[in-house]
C-alpha cells in the first residue's frame, strides 16, 4: 500500500477523519445512552453495525426508554431513516459500479458521506471522498458505540440525567437544521405538537404525529423558489 | 429490549438506502416530495427535544430537565463539542435532582 498521499487528495481524507473522529464521540454518547434506555451491548452494536444511522437509531432508543412501544420506536427510527433514501438518489449518478458494489456502498449512504462526496468536484476525489469517509466513519461509529455500551452498563440513567443527555444530542443535530426558515417552521412546530399531542397519545405516538409538521414547512418554500 | 427493533430498524434502513441509491437510480423523484423527506428530521428532532422535556408519560410538566435543556441549548449555542454539550447538561438535571 502506497502511504504516500498526493497534495490533491490530502484535504479530502484530512476532513474525512476529523468528521469521523467527531462521529465518533457521538458514537460514544449513543452507547451509553442506549445501554442506558435498556438495550444491552451486543444490542447497541448491531444496531450501530446493521442500522448504522445515527439519528434514528438515537430516537429509537429514547422512545424505548421513555416507555413507548417498539413499533412507535420503530416508526420513528424509519421516519427519520427516510432522508437517506433521498441521499441515495442524489448519489447514485456518482455510481458507475456493478451491482454488487452499489449494494455495499448503499450501506454507507448517509448525512456525512453525502456531504463529503458532493462537496467534490472531480469523479476521482468524490469517490476518494465517499469511500474514506465511510470507512473511518463506520469503524469510529462502531468503536465509539462499543466502548459506550460498555461504560454505560456501570451508569444509572435517572441518577446522572441521562435522559437529559438524549436531549442534548438531538439538539446539536438539530442546528444544521435551523438554519433554512423551513427547517425552523418544522422544529418549532413539530416540537409544539408533539407537546401538545401527549396528553391524548399513547408514548412515543405524539413523536411520530410530528412528522405531519413538514407538510407546515413546505409550501412558504415553494414561494420563495418561484422567486 | 427484544430484539425485534434492532433486526427491523435494520432491515428498513438499509431498505431506505438502497432504494434511492439501487432501486430508484437516478430517475428524479418528485420536488415536492423529496423536499418533504428532507424536512422530517427538523420535525422529529424538534418533537424529540420538546417532547423529552415537557412531558411526563401522558402529562404535561415542567422539572429539572428544562434547567437541563437550558444548559444544553446554551452549550450548543456556544458551539461547544457535542460531549460537553450532553455531559453539562446531563450534569445540570442530575445535580437539581439530587438537591430537590
Amino acid at each position: 500500500m502506497k502511504l504516500r498521499i498526493e497534495p490533491e487528495v490530502r484535504p479530502v481524507v484530512t476532513s474525512a477523519l476529523a468528521l469521523s473522529g467527531a462521529v465518533g464521540v457521538f458514537a460514544l454518547a449513543f452507547g451509553v445512552l442506549a445501554v442506558g434506555a435498556g438495550a444491552s451491548v451486543w444490542q447497541t452494536c448491531a444496531l450501530s453495525f446493521f442500522a448504522f444511522t445515527g439519528a434514528s437509531q438515537m430516537s429509537a432508543m429514547s422512545i424505548i426508554s421513555t416507555g413507548g412501544t417498539v413499533s412507535a420506536a420503530l416508526g420513528s427510527g424509519l421516519l427519520l431513516a427516510a432522508r437517506n433514501g433521498v441521499y441515495g438518489l442524489a448519489l447514485s449518478p456518482y455510481f458507475g459500479e456493478s451491482l454488487g458494489k452499489r449494494l455495499l456502498a448503499a450501506h454507507f449512504v448517509i448525512d456525512e458521506t453525502t456531504a463529503m462526496m458532493t462537496a467534490q468536484t472531480n469523479p476521482r476525489l468524490q469517490k476518494i471522498a465517499f469511500w474514506t469517509t465511510a470507512i473511518a466513519l463506520f469503524s469510529l461509529w462502531n468503536l465509539g458505540t462499543l466502548i459506550g455500551a460498555v461504560l454505560g452498563g456501570s451508569i444509572d440513567p435517572q441518577t446522572y440525567g441521562l435522559d437529559v443527555g438524549f436531549t442534548a444530542a438531538y439538539i446539536t443535530m438539530l442546528v444544521p437544521h435551523l438554519r433554512t426558515k423551513n427547517g425552523r417552521i418544522a422544529a418549532v412546530s413539530g416540537g409544539l405538537l408533539s407537546v401538545v399531542l401527549a396528553p391524548f397519545l399513547p408514548v412515543g405516538l405524539p413523536i411520530l404525529a410530528s412528522g405531519l409538521a413538514i407538510f407546515i414547512g413546505v409550501k412558504p418554500q415553494r414561494v420563495q423558489a418561484s422567486i | 429490549m427484544s430484539w425485534t427493533l434492532v433486526i427491523w430498524l435494520s432491515i428498513g434502513a438499509y431498505a431506505f438506502k438502497m432504494l434511492g441509491f439501487v432501486v430508484v437510480g437516478s430517475r428524479a423523484l418528485p420536488n415536492v416530495l423529496s423536499r418533504c423527506l428532507m424536512l422530517i428530521p427538523a420535525a422529529l428532532l424538534g418533537a424529540m427535544v420538546l417532547n423529552g422535556t415537557f412531558t411526563d408519560a401522558q402529562s404535561i410538566v415542567i422539572d429539572e430537565r428544562a434547567v437541563g435543556l437550558l444548559v444544553a441549548v446554551i452549550a450548543a449555542w456556544r458551539k461547544l463539542p457535542l460531549i460537553v454539550v450532553v455531559v453539562l447538561a446531563a450534569a445540570t438535571t442530575a445535580l437539581l435532582r439530587t438537591v430537590s
